[in-house]
């Protein structure tokens, strides 16, 4: 007996064999548009992300910094073996700042040379004036006051104030310092920066002060991985590592949104290239169950003809995987030359990640559609040769599909940064697909009466339709699903996008102001209605400082996180209101009600904000103690909130209902929009109220701007992307039906048929399967983006009616012209030409 | 190794085939009894519809029977699994089918070559131009069954059935699907190398002029064997 055939070679021949006679075309060009454009997605979509981090770590002037309460060794700041990383340092404390009778606190903070290692100071020559960036740091024997503190000691350029035992001149006005960060806003003291050189000659340091010395680090990013990798782990009492997220939280939270939108698009192109696989690998399956008939007839064994079948479509998904990344790696460096000018940032070179995720969807969906078929196949009766109708995909279709949805769902969740955005995605692509289907099926019941009563072309249209249940389902569902992504696509790349940036609008606040005594308060709002400048909404402030949890005192001593022990060492502001700000969401608990829970008969109530909470570990129901102007306070949380950082509205971690803070004395803060052009107003309202701290933001917000308008244009390319996806998958569900289709319009053909009535009969067909599938995919992407915008980015979105519109009838165009161009070759063939080349 | 002229190539036992239908169960074959000696070239015949495909399938282990058995020279073919009849149809048996069965990707002598690649046969090429070239198509090597005509077709089936020097040989009305004389001249084809290769030969057919030039018909009515002759 002869040995069985070996398997590889067997199978390479086959696959050889196959492609030669134009077999694997459509599945092979669906398998590498399908990695590709989920490669050149993901590729880009992590590029940008890349470039928005790297942005943003500017406002902390480093990619990493470790903070600490005292001088670290030089030894533990190395950067590891053979890469390199630059270095910058800063020693910062508070300090008295005199000039001539003026004495003012301020944040003082000696610089090396290199300092900052990302972004540039600014400085001007007057307070309030346009600035430029600065060449290197203060110059030794010189000083940096910021804008504020000059004011408030009445000094100007050339002026000369003390430090400590040293004097030093002012050389500039310090407007813009991106390592500004790891002080909160409302904490911070006016900032002076200064030369490290003259640090020792003004004797401020001495064992006993308070001191941080901050340690910049920027590098290439792996390089700072790997120093973070081994730095962490090490850090010791007092000590802490510093990124952009634990710095400014409106920049975590724009960088957050950022993420989901260009994460939503990478989604949306691996959803899109698994349909298109899945239906493209349909149909190579149908068209080889003869094969396996016949090879079983001549003596394969089921475990051959698994084993040839399975190596030719791993061969296929490998070698799709390959040459799709490729092009996909391509394609992005494509679009970067495209964008880059637009961009107007560096991109990172990509990570490996993309790469990882397209071969993920060559494979992975490969597996899950393929092998059950494939299993089946083994089982493809040899009595098949014989009689024709046994061992159809049937069954095996229905597990075939669940398991290929199986394995996406599984790539998805792999490859997610937001699970919830993926969970949002996945139900609703499982929900829309049924109910396409359902809506499919029902349809084409309520269809198969209506042929009888209709013309003869519109006859053969949906005689096709409702002969083909199975197949017309199936298409239904995938014309479905690609409109339903492309508009929802749409969706996000319009309305949602839109939506956010409305929420920074051009002129959403630039200045904070603080420390507005009550007494105070008629006289700012009557000083902005003299300016011209629109009155302010004004909101009242106690701090005081957290000193109980429950009936556990609380200190900076039970907390390692070092977070943690700088919140509870500075004092919190706390806010009353009878209403929560729109953008405030309360995710547990309740609000109070209108002149509840003032503490009349119970507690006290309070509503803390989300993350605060998670970082001192305070649940819902715990009675906070706070000591506010030497007498305590005692209230219950009864709420937690989550609040939108990143519109720069004024915002409180803890609230009260109106009256619980009224023993306290209270001062009141603002924010408001001042255009560059009036900036001399401020000049006099802290001529007027010296006491009044004016704090700029317009630096921090013009980075969250630039995120937006970044992902905003990110966004509007990779739908592009994803559209050539959607194209796919239109090709390939129509391309799922083509054998079937040739047999019938053949069929008609020798039956007399016209031309027209048949390219009528395919228009009525394709036209009447895109309505039903637009509609429905529109239904579908509206319920999707809802969701997405009220749970995932925290947007307002409003249906619109004009989407279901733009479904159905995008959808019966649409689908309608590439159906009868995918088609129309039947036509235009001799019917005997046609059949032989299937 | 045995003499294997001592025994029936083929050897029907008891064979039955009932299958359910809409209308009840259905009795396809009852209770058929025969055995084929080497060499012998058999008809089997009967209108449509009177089991002679279903008994084909059972005989060349490709369906399975309800009741009885099948030994092909000497084994009991349904005592062995799938994979083991599918080995028995490698080592022994050759098929010829009315639909001719090429795979369409494959050019004729790929087709040819298939059975020899299966059993990892390393001269499958060689072999399979001989072959071609015995049924007169040397110069179709090339051809996709779709530029051939349905007599090439069958006769690239032929080349097919007989390259693995096959001693059994299982024909399903070869000429169903050629006109009269084309399918005359594949009939003559068939014989011609069935004679030369010493195969035992069944083939079913529904036409008397075929079924005169086998040396035994087989007759079947309604499942029933009426005739041996």
């Amino acid at each position: 007996m002869s040995a069985p055939a070996p398997m590889l070679a067997l199978a390479l021949r086959m696959l050889r064999r196959d492609w030669r006679a134009g077999e694997l075309r459509v599945l092979a060009a669906a398998l590498v548009v399908a990695v590709a454009a989920v490669t050149a997605v993901g590729f880009f979509a992590d590029r940008i992300r890349l470039a928005l981090e790297l942005q943003a770590t500017e406002l902390l002037g480093a990619d990493l910094v470790i903070s600490a309460d005292h001088p670290l060794e030089a030894a533990r700041l190395a950067a590891p073996d053979g890469r390199a990383l630059r270095r910058a340092e800063a020693v910062e404390f508070p300090s008295m700042v005199i000039a001539g009778d003026q004495a003012q606190l301020a944040s003082v903070r000696a610089v090396s040379p290199d300092y900052p290692l990302r972004g540039r100071l600014r400085v001007s020559r007057e307070a309030y004036a346009p600035d430029a960036e600065a060449d290197g740091v203060p110059p030794a024997g010189a000083v940096w006051p910021e804008a504020r503190l000059a004011g408030q000691l009445g000094v100007a350029v050339g002026d000369t104030v003390e430090l400590g035992d040293a004097r030093l001149r002012v050389d500039a006005i310090l407007t813009v310092e991106p390592a500004g960060g790891g002080i909160g806003v409302f904490n911070l003291a006016p900032r002076l920066l200064f030369n490290a050189a003259d640090l020792a000659a003004t004797g401020l340091v001495q064992p006993a002060s308070r001191v941080r010395y901050r340690y910049l680090f920027a590098g290439e990013p792996d390089a700072v991985r790997a120093f973070r990798a081994r730095i962490e782990p090490a850090l010791g009492r007092g000590e802490s590592l510093e990124s952009v997220g634990d710095a400014r939280p409106e920049v975590r939270g724009a960088l957050d949104r950022a993420g989901r939108f260009l994460g939503l698009a990478t989604l949306v192109s691996v959803l899109l290239s698994g349909v298109a696989v899945a239906l493209s690998a349909r149909r190579f399956i149908v068209r080889h169950l003869d094969y396996c008939a016949v090879m079983r007839c001549l003596g394969a064994s089921q475990r051959l003809v698994l084993g040839v079948y399975g190596l030719q479509l791993g061969l296929l998904g490998l070698t799709a995987a390959l040459l799709g990344g490729a092009l996909g790696y391509l394609a992005q460096f494509g679009l970067e030359s495209l964008l880059g000018a637009l961009l107007e940032i560096d991109l990172p070179p990509p990570s490996a990640r993309p790469a990882l995720l397209g071969a993920g969807v060559a494979l992975v969906t490969r597996l899950g559609f393929a092998l059950p078929p494939l299993l089946h196949l083994r089982n493809v009766p040899a009595l098949r040769v014989i009689r024709r109708e046994l061992g159809g995909p049937g069954g095996a279709r229905l597990l075939s599909y669940l398991a290929g949805a199986a394995a996406m769902a599984a790539l998805i969740w792999w490859q997610a940064e937001d699970r919830l955005l993926s969970l949002y995605i996945l139900l609703g692509a499982v929900a829309a697909l049924a109910l396409l289907a359902a809506t499919a099926a029902g349809l084409i019941l309520l269809l198969r009466p209506l042929r009888h009563r209709v013309g003869s072309t519109w006859r053969f249209g949906l005689l096709s339709l409702t002969q083909r249940a199975g197949t017309g389902v199936m298409q239904v569902m995938a014309f479905g699903l690609g409109i339903l992504v492309l508009l929802l696509l749409g969706v996000v790349r319009g309305d949602l996008l839109r939506e956010w940036e409305h929420e920074l609008p051009e002129q959403a606040p630039n200045r904070f102001l603080i420390n507005i005594l009550p007494e105070q308060v008629e006289a700012v709002r009557a000083f902005f209605a003299r300016s011209g400048l629109e009155a302010p909404e004004l909101f009242p402030m106690v701090r005081g400082r957290l000193t109980g949890i429950g009936e556990r005192a609380v200190s900076a001593g039970l907390y390692e996180d070092d977070r943690a022990r700088r919140l509870v060492e500075r004092e919190f502001n706390l806010s009353w209101a009878a209403r929560a700000q729109p953008d405030n969401r309360i995710v547990a608990g309740a609000w109070w009600g209108e002149g509840e829970g003032g503490g009349g008969d119970g507690a006290a109530e309070l509503s803390v904000e989300q993350g605060l909470a998670e970082t001192l570990g305070i649940r819902l129901g715990d009675t906070l103690t706070f000591r506010i102007a030497g007498a305590d306070l005692r209230a219950r949380v009864t709420s937690l909130r989550e609040v939108e950082w990143d519109n720069f509205r004024v915002n409180f971690f803890v609230l009260t209902p109106p009256g619980v803070l009224d023993a306290f004395p209270a001062t009141w803060i603002t924010s408001l929009y001042v255009p560059a052009d009036r900036y001399p107003v401020l000049n006099g309202l802290v001529k007027a109220f010296p006491n009044v701290t004016v704090i700029d933001v317009s630096a921090i917000m013009d980075q969250v701007r630039r995120i937006m308008d970044r992902v905003a244009l990110a966004v509007q390319y990779v739908f592009l992307f994803t559209l050539i996806a959607g194209v796919l998958v239109m090709a390939a569900a129509i391309h799922a039906s083509l054998d079937e289709r040739v047999r019938e319009t053949v069929l008609l053909r020798t039956l007399g048929a016209s031309r027209r009535q048949l390219l009528l009969g395919l228009a009525t067909e394709f036209v009447s399967l895109g309505v039903v599938a637009g509609a429905l995919g529109a239904l579908g992407a509206g319920l999707i983006a809802q969701l997405l915008a009220s749970r995932v980015f925290h947007l307002a979105y409003h249906w619109d009616p004009a989407l279901w519109l733009i479904g159905a009838l995008g959808g019966g165009l649409g689908v309608g012209l590439a159906g009868v161009l995918g088609t129309r070759f039947v036509l235009n063939t001799p019917p005997m030409r046609a059949l032989r080349g299937l | 190794m045995t003499d294997r002229s001592q025994y029936p190539v083929v050897e029907a036992r008891g064979i039955s085939k009932r299958v359910s239908s809409p209308e009840g169960e259905l009795e396809l074959l009852r209770d058929i009894q025969f055995s084929i000696l080497p060499g012998e070239a058999v008809a089997v015949l009967g209108a449509s519809g009177s089991g002679k495909t279903t008994l084909l399938g059972i005989l060349a282990g490709l369906d399975t029977p309800s009741a009885g058995t099948v030994l092909i020279e000497g084994a009991d073919l349904f005592a062995l699994g799938e994979d083991g009849r599918a080995g028995v149809r490698r080592e022994a048996i050759g098929f010829v089918f009315q639909s001719f069965h090429l795979l369409p990707t494959l050019t004729a002598v790929e087709n040819v070559m298939l059975p020899l690649e299966l059993a990892g046969r390393a001269d499958a090429r060689v072999q399979a131009e001989q072959w071609l070239a015995r049924v007169g198509l040397e110069r179709r090597l090339r051809h996709y069954p779709r530029q051939l005509s349905g007599g090439e077709q069958q006769r690239v089936a032929i080349a097919r059935a007989f390259v693995t020097r096959p001693r059994l040989l299982f024909a399903d009305e070869p000429t169903g699907n050629l006109d009269l004389a084309t399918g005359r001249r594949v009939i003559d084809l068939l014989f011609e190398i069935n004679r030369e290769q010493g195969t035992t030969l069944v083939l079913v057919t529904h036409d008397d002029k075929v079924a005169e030039r086998c040396t035994r018909r087989l007759r079947l009515d309604g499942g029933r064997l009426r005739g041996d002759a």
